[in-house]
């Protein structure tokens, strides 16, 4: 039975030309879980809109 | 004179430069104990003997010549295989890799530590491209813990640790992007420093996340640390990160008290999802210290979310040729980390640089009224090798992912931290002492009155 980020896993695949063999998509579908799951913890966080993000590039 | 194995970098180089031992004989002990343990440790991929002997000799000809010779004269150290070494490929725990041309130069810590005398034994085991806080590495096999060879050196500078935790050599070199020094530290029982984002000079190492890398030092003494980082600093127009500042020891201050510092111990989410190993390390060191304060650090938790979207977006984009072209050479769980990462909206990975200049600002504040924070380095002492989950108050978490659950939210912004090794029994760890920006000295200080109190010290290997 097709997971929820298989399409998604799809999509992106063929769009970054990054192969993803039907062996390997469970580990690749938990980890992007887990990544996911901790961008909306990063996500949720209300920030100004003027907040610079902290790399830093000196002409 | 005789080496002795435990002998520190500082003994050595005195007895070297006073002409009671020569920097051959120093490397060759060196070498011999590498060839008696490392059959077990599995700390070293490459040994680089006739380099070193070449090098030894040379520091033996200056001494007779009457030249001045560097404060690290005859030390041997080795290096994470990451690091750039002239002539050969830099593997970076890879299979890949190893189809690289050889290095033409040496990194530039590599540099450095060798005009101050030092002398380069070889390169160290790691995990796989530095994505991995466990030591294992499944095309060189884990490399081992000197206190208990069935268990995990921590990673990802899982050879630096052991290879110092075993007492083969007396200075390695490291990286850390989210742990890989103080995990190693902690594991095996001894000194690391991941000095502020920026301080040394990452030129000719394979990177992993550019945005998170630093390098440092482990070593068996404080003194022995501060020595290394001193002759490491230094601006280098090839690393863009690196900064500009002068050279700033730490080593004439060490010594200097530390009771005008106000100590703190982290609270809040460095308290929580700790075994009762790392909750009476970090209580002794605390208490010997006097430091009673708790000062909770805000949003620690999405701190380290946002440290692992950081790095697992830019790993996935350093190697996204390699996963393209040649996937089934990677570590499987390596590569299915980085196909995930690649696959991570990239609003994401912005919110995660802006939150960590809002975080970054958090800790200024904190920094203001606090000079030392006190946190475990990792929540309990090396699990067993291949060991996938451990059970924290009735619940069973995967010991990969927790491994470095205290060290993200620092690295995350830069801090230096000190891990320093409490020799609890049967298994050491490490509580990580952490400064403001720039101020390695005073978390070199506190670690070398922790030192000389007797509470903190690099256990004697055991598995041996």
């Amino acid at each position: 039975m097709a997971e929820p980020l298989d399409d998604y896993i799809d999509a992106v695949s063929k769009a970054l030309a990054l192969p993803v063999e039907e062996a390997w998509r469970p580990a690749v579908r938990v980890n992007l879980e887990v990544s996911l799951r901790l961008s909306r913890l990063v996500d949720e966080f209300a920030l100004p809109d003027e907040t610079e993000p902290a790399p830093i590039f000196t002409a | 004179m005789t080496t002795k194995p435990e002998m520190t970098a500082a003994e050595i180089a005195s007895a070297v430069a006073s002409r009671k031992m020569s920097a051959l004989d120093a490397t060759e002990a060196a070498l011999a104990r590498i060839k008696q343990h490392d059959t077990i440790l599995n700390s070293f991929t490459d040994i680089t003997a006739d380099r070193a002997r070449a090098k030894a000799r040379a520091i033996d000809a200056d001494i007779a010549a009457g030249k001045e010779v560097g404060p690290l004269a005859g030390v041997p150290f080795a290096v994470k295989n990451l690091f750039d070494v002239a002539g050969l490929p830099t593997r970076a725990g890879s299979k890949i890799n190893r189809d690289l041309a050889p290095a033409k130069r040496d990194a530039t810590l590599i540099e450095r530590m060798e005009a101050a005398g030092a002398v380069l034994v070889g390169a160290l085991n790691m995990g796989e491209y530095a994505y991995d806080f466990t030591g294992e590495n499944v095309h060189d096999g884990p490399s081992r813990n000197p206190h208990d060879t069935t268990r995990m050196t921590g990673g990802s500078s899982g050879g630096s640790g052991s290879a110092v935790g075993g007492a083969l050599v007396p200075i390695a070199l490291g990286s850390d992007t989210n742990g890989s020094i103080r995990v190693p530290s902690s594991f095996c029982g001894i000194f690391g420093l991941k000095p502020t984002y920026g301080r040394l000079s990452r030129a000719r190492s394979f990177p992993f996340v550019a945005s998170l890398d630093h390098l440092g030092p482990f070593a068996r003494s404080v003194t022995d640390l501060a020595l290394a980082y001193d002759v490491m600093q230094g601006p280098d127009a090839e690393d863009s990160a690196c900064t500009t500042r002068g050279l700033e020891p730490t080593l004439p201050l060490l010594a200097n008290p530390v009771s005008d510092l106000r100590i703190a111990i982290a609270g809040g989410y460095f308290q929580k999802n700790v075994f009762p190993e790392a909750v009476e390390a970090v209580g002794r060191v605390a208490k010997a210290l006097g430091a009673t304060q708790v000062v909770e650090i805000p949003e620690a938790a999405r701190a380290r979310a946002a440290a692992y979207v950081i790095t697992t977006t830019e790993g996935a984009s350093l190697h996204l040729d390699r996963l393209r072209t040649r996937p089934n050479d990677f570590d499987p769980a390596v590569r299915d980390r980085l196909i995930a990462g690649a696959m991570v909206p990239a609003p994401m990975v912005d919110r995660a640089q802006k939150f960590r200049r809002w975080y970054r600002a958090q800790l200024a504040e904190i920094f203001k009224s606090v000079d030392v924070l006190l946190a475990p380095a990792t929540p309990c002492t090396a699990p067993k090798l291949g060991q996938v989950n451990f059970n924290l108050d009735g619940v069973e978490l995967p010991v990969r992912a927790n491994i470095g659950i205290h060290t993200q939210p620092i690295s995350f912004i830069g801090l230096p931290v000190v891990a320093v090794p409490v020799p609890l029994e049967p298994l050491p760890i490490g509580v990580q002492i952490i400064a403001a920006p720039w101020r390695e000295d005073i978390a070199l200080r506190v670690a070398y009155a922790l030192e000389k109190m007797g509470v903190v010290s690099a256990p004697t290997p055991r598995g041996l």
